[in-house]
């Protein structure tokens, strides 16, 4: 829907946005409130899964199989058993079999979703990837249990593997994958693209190659669990609890009610938490044979091996154009990876079929099955690498023409998707570009780079897109006659503000201070909220308060208010507090709510393309003798629909161009071809971004609501790091005049 | 993590006739490097002797005008000291672009010295590695390889020394202290750092009960001098190529010429080839070109690393001419 809403105002995005209001009164949504999880953190009071003290606690290790494929043959842990403060050694050979993951998930039941593999760990003496835990050792103390599992013998018969991607992807074992309704576009065609593009009058056909990533969040995957009978109880690193403690729930065979999830906080996720891996099961199972309360926290190597990780790509983007540069062909085809046991393709290609106009496209996406850790989600998964692909063949023809990136960007703005054309429920890209070049000095850059020294300038720019998702939230509304509000609510605090700003919201909704707003979060306990994934928890969340505080409102109404009175004014005159709350966790109410969302998720997808979007610019330092690339300068201007707070949202957004840094210069999951086994299991050679590494970012952000999402909310949390792998790709190519197609941008790569 | 005894005497006597009796012993130093090979299963010690309690630590000035630096002087305390930063600047360099702050203030200069290779082969208990377990193969040759090296490899190991400090001592000339039951010695940096050969688990002439007691550097030579590494990220990587250089150029001539090398070599690499390619000649581009073709004329490459013998010539070239600009500056 093209809105007539006039060109918003352009407002820094922190520290500062104009505050007219005195501190303590409304409106709270949009301020640059400090995160209330802050000094819990700096100050290390906050306790995180690993941190729980409970008597008698035991301690776990896991051990790996060092081989892709093979079968366990003998297993003597003997030695370990003896060693002392060993509680046992449990294996396939002595442990009680798990009830099996769902075989097909079902979007009417979300959480058949989040087995992060189908290995039925501990009860089959298969081994379907290297690391894949095929024992547990439980101590008296974490040393004992390390020790000890360094000490168990595992004899394998080996089974033949197929690991090398590469080589898979070239032998054409690829199988086309099917685009299944409701879900990301994979897969998509309109006009016949190929025709187009033969008769294009300028063509880009390239050729993109980006490597797998592994998940290396501050906080390993730990959990700490404790039965009770029948019941248990799991502190565990998690994106999803609700989604976590119906797994368990399944897999222990026990109701759902007997499962509680705790996890307050959770030291990083980035979609690496957002599936029930080995650690968390074997926690359990640990707890339930031994009777003992268990803790694991799985070391830097573990969370290497036994997480899944992005999957790499081989990408093909091929683009027609007209002599004016008018797009009339895009062709975008990707291969990807997943396992035997888990895994799935990622939406590399969808970005292109909504962010350009061209009355020809076509999309594929192709799957090879490697016998590797199943790959999973990981920031903007797949958008992070497509855009490398999309945004670089768009540079190189806007080079090959002539014609300045922005202005062919301009020239190429759509009315409606290229792909379905559909209407945009809000689109601001030429805003965008035009904030972020101004920031920037676009205009003022020398194209084709320039010299300094020993080093060579060059500037880049790429487009960020990622999907808005909404899903259900539940939440309690307690607003008391004192006049302060208990939000309840079963989300973790992750690092992204969430308990802040849904305060602010609430504070808004209800008048109140914000300071009278208290959040209840972090527990299965509570209402269910949705999983932290897809950047939609803050307005998926904002949504159900929006919808309760108007419950609430209409509560008090009843209760003889006033006129002019407040909400918090009635009820201490009337001397009550009113509870209200949205969503049911439970029974028909749930299911009538999975159905309500299945319904509006496919008619809002019919009805509009809904996105975040954004537009990076950045400067970078090419080392003319070695090839060493330098970011120094960024600049990212954001549509994130309404900013509910100027401090998180520009956080989540520099978070994700730090990471897509990692992307476009450092990061490689390095796998040895013969074996399977991943060699930079840790942070020393897994190479994340260091402060170093990290320039100045200066973000914008527009800060016009989108009129049909709650609050007009987009999600922050992914749209950063897409396109910024391209970004720093095209100002490489700017300063070198080499256009590099394969990830990470190392100095050979790079170098003349 | 294996049990391991600990013990943590005051004086060198004392750590002599201890690590006597205990063959399996091994010295702690910042423990950077041992703890974690230990965690990795790749270093069994029994017995860890800590040598941070030891009177070692500190700088002093030596007869001759020279330093001499106590085996347990922290890394950061090196690069901070005021002598070595002014008469040694290229070490102080070579220290700072070593590892993280974290690492400098526990890592010592004996440990420095000892480090081990980052070969992910042989941090790895699950791969064949020659210098792990002599005889079990080596699983880089037909590998993963980028980080391996082209210069002094054989066909048993291509593990390269990740130490950036040892790079700055063998170009700076360094002896190393001995210290063992048979009284004091000195090694030449040259000499100390052994090639992998068919031995590839020897990787230095310090003998199981002999203790490295100190570092010592003759007086400071003329000239200008840098150490440049090249690393995949701005801090906090192991160098793919480093150069530390040293250049006196009068009249219009090399007088002396110091080059080491790190990331390409299995040892901390002195380039002679090249210093004799450059001693006498004109500091011009080409006499560079010449220096940097001849020491990397022996390299042998695979696909993996075949870029850092291109890498290794631009990088030396370039800080020599970096080095004649600094020169006709000062
Ligand atoms: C993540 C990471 C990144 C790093 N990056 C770099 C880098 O970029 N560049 C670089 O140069 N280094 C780097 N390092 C390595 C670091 O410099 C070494 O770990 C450190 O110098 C070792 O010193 P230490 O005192 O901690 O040694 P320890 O770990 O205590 O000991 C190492 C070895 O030295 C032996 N030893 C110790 N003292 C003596 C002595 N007096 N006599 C005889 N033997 C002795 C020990 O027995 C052991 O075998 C990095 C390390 C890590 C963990």
């Amino acid at each position: 829907m093209t809105t007539t809403t006039p060109a918003p105002a352009i407002r820094p995005a922190a520290p500062s946005r104009p505050r007219p209001h005195a501190p303590e009164s409304g409106p709270w949504v949009g301020r640059p409130v400090d995160r209330r999880d802050g000094p819990t953190k700096t100050t290390g009071t906050a306790t995180f899964s690993a941190e729980y003290q409970l008597p008698d606690l035991a301690h776990g290790w896991l051990v790996h199989a060092p081989i892709a494929r093979a079968r366990i043959t003998a297993i003597d842990d003997a030695a370990a058993r003896a060693h002392p403060g060993v509680l046992t050694v449990l294996s396939h050979l002595n442990t009680p079999r798990l009830k099996p993951s769902p075989a097909r998930p079902s979007l009417l039941d979300m959480s058949t979703m989040v087995g992060g593999t189908r290995v039925d760990y501990l009860g089959t003496d298969e081994v379907f990837f290297d690391g894949q835990p095929v024992a547990v050792v439980v101590a008296e103390s974490l040393e004992a249990a390390q020790y000890a599992a360094s000490l168990v013998q595992v004899d394998y018969a080996p089974l033949p593997a197929t690991i090398d991607f590469a080589a898979a992807a070239a032998a054409g074992r690829a199988t086309p994958v099917k685009q299944s309704l409701g879900m990301p576009t994979l897969v998509g065609s309109v006009g016949d693209a190929d025709a187009a593009l033969g008769r294009a009058a300028h063509v880009v056909d390239l050729h993109f190659t980006t490597p797998g990533h592994n998940h290396n969040a501050l906080e390993p995957h730990a959990t700490t669990a404790v039965w009770d009978g029948d019941r248990v109880t799991v502190w565990d690193a998690t994106q999803g609890i609700d989604w976590f403690r119906k797994h368990l729930a399944l897999r222990f065979d026990v109701p759902v009610e007997s499962v509680r999830v705790i996890a307050p906080f959770v030291g990083g996720g980035f979609g690496g938490k957002g599936s029930v891996w080995a650690g968390t099961l074997l926690t359990v199972l640990a707890a339930r044979v031994t009777g003992r309360p268990v803790r694991m926290a799985l070391s830097r190597e573990a969370v290497n091996r036994v997480v899944g990780g992005r999957t790499p790509t081989r990408q093909r983007v091929a683009l027609g154009a007209d002599a004016d540069g008018r797009l009339t062909s895009v062709i975008h085809e990707a291969v990807l990876r997943n396992s035997p046991v888990g895994g799935g393709p990622e939406q590399v290609v969808g970005a292109s079929g909504d962010l350009y106009a061209s009355p020809h496209v076509r999309l594929v996406t192709s799957m090879v099955t490697l016998d590797l850790v199943p790959n999973t989600f990981m920031r903007a998964p797949g958008e992070s690498t497509g855009s490398f692909g999309l945004e670089s063949a768009v540079d190189q023809l806007a080079h090959d023409l002539g014609v300045d990136p922005l202005e062919l960007r301009l020239r190429n703005e759509p009315e409606t998707s290229a792909l379905h054309h559909r209407a945009f429920s809000h689109r601001r890209i030429r805003e965008l570009l035009h904030v972020g070049a101004e920031a920037f000095g676009w205009a003022d850059r020398t194209p084709g780079g320039r010299r300094d020294g020993s080093q060579l300038v060059g500037h880049g720019l790429a487009l960020a897109y990622h999907p808005a998702w909404e899903f259900p939230a539940n939440v309690t509304l307690l607003l008391r006659r004192d006049g302060t509000a208990l939000l309840r609510c079963g989300f973790q605090e992750m690092g992204m503000g969430t308990a802040t700003v849904q305060a602010q919201v609430v504070a808004d909704a209800l008048g109140i201070p914000f300071d009278a707003v208290h959040v209840d979060y972090g527990d299965s306990d509570l209402p269910i909220a949705p999983n932290a994934g897809g950047s939609t928890q803050s307005a998926s969340i904002a949504a159900a308060v929006l919808r309760s505080a108007a419950k609430l409102r209409r509560a008090v109404s009843q209760l003889h208010q006033r006129p002019g009175e407040s909400l918090a004014q009635t009820l201490t005159r009337v001397g009550r507090d009113v509870e209200v709350s949205v969503g049911s966790d439970v029974g028909v109410g749930a299911a009538a709510t999975s159905v309500r969302f299945i319904a509006t998720t496919l008619l809002n997808q019919r009805r509009w393309v809904r996105a975040a979007s954004g537009a990076h610019f950045c400067e970078v330092r090419v080392d003319a003798d070695t090839g060493e690339v330098r970011v120094t300068r960024w600049v990212g201007a954001f549509d994130i629909g309404t900013v509910l707070n100027a401090k998180t949202a520009a956080s989540q957004l520099r978070g994700g161009i730090v990471m897509g840094l990692g992307l476009a210069l450092t990061e490689e999951t390095v796998v040895d071809g013969r074996t399977g086994r991943i060699m930079n299991a840790g942070l020393a050679e897994y190479h994340v971004p260091t402060h170093a590494d990290v320039p100045h970012i200066d973000i914008h952000l527009l800060d016009d609501p989108d009129p049909t999402m709650p609050l007009g909310v987009l999600g922050a949390g992914e749209v950063g790091i897409t396109g910024v792998g391209a970004a720093i790709a095209n100002a490489v190519f700017d300063a070198t005049g080499r256009r590099v197609t394969d990830l990470p941008l190392t100095l050979d790569r790079v170098a003349p | 993590m294996r049990p391991v005894d600990y013990v943590r005497p005051l004086d060198v006597a004392e750590v002599l006739t201890l690590v006597a009796e205990r063959p399996a012993a091994r010295f702690l130093g910042g423990g950077t490097n041992l703890i974690d090979l230990i965690r990795q299963g790749v270093e069994r010690p029994d017995t860890l002797v800590d040598t941070t309690a030891l009177p070692l630590a500190g700088i002093d000035t030596a007869l001759g005008g020279g330093l001499r630096i106590g085996a347990t002087t922290r890394n950061s305390d090196l690069a901070d000291d005021h002598l070595v930063r002014t008469r040694y600047p290229l070490l102080a360099q070579a220290v700072l672009a070593g590892a993280s702050g974290q690492l400098r203030n526990m890592a010592t200069v004996g440990g420095n010295l000892h480090q081990r290779t980052r070969c992910p082969y042989f941090v790895d208990r699950e791969s064949p590695c020659n210098k792990r377990e002599p005889g079990s193969g080596c699983g880089a040759l037909e590998g993963i390889g980028r980080s391996t090296a082209v210069l002094g490899t054989s066909d048993h190991c291509i593990a390269v020394h990740p130490s950036d400090m040892a790079v700055a001592l063998t170009a700076l000339e360094a002896q190393v202290e001995l210290t063992g039951p048979r009284g004091t010695r000195q090694v030449a940096m040259g000499d100390f750092h052994l090639a992998p050969g068919e031995t590839p688990h020897l990787e230095t002439v310090t003998q199981a009960d002999e203790l490295v007691t100190a570092v010592l550097l003759p007086p400071p030579s003329l000239g200008v001098a840098r150490y440049r590494k090249v690393r995949d990220r701005a801090s906090y990587a192991f160098a793919l190529v480093s150069v530390a250089a040293l250049l006196d150029v009068h009249d219009g001539q090399i007088r002396q010429a110091r080059l080491g090398l790190g990331g390409v070599a299995t040892t901390p690499w002195r380039a002679h080839a090249a210093e004799l390619v450059l001693v006498g000649a004109a500091p011009t581009d080409e006499v560079f070109e010449a220096a940097a073709a001849a020491e990397l004329a022996p390299a042998k490459s695979l696909p993996d690393n075949a870029f850092k013998v291109q890498l290794a010539r631009r990088t030396i070239v370039a800080t020599l001419r970096r080095l004649r600009a600094d020169g006709s500056a000062s």
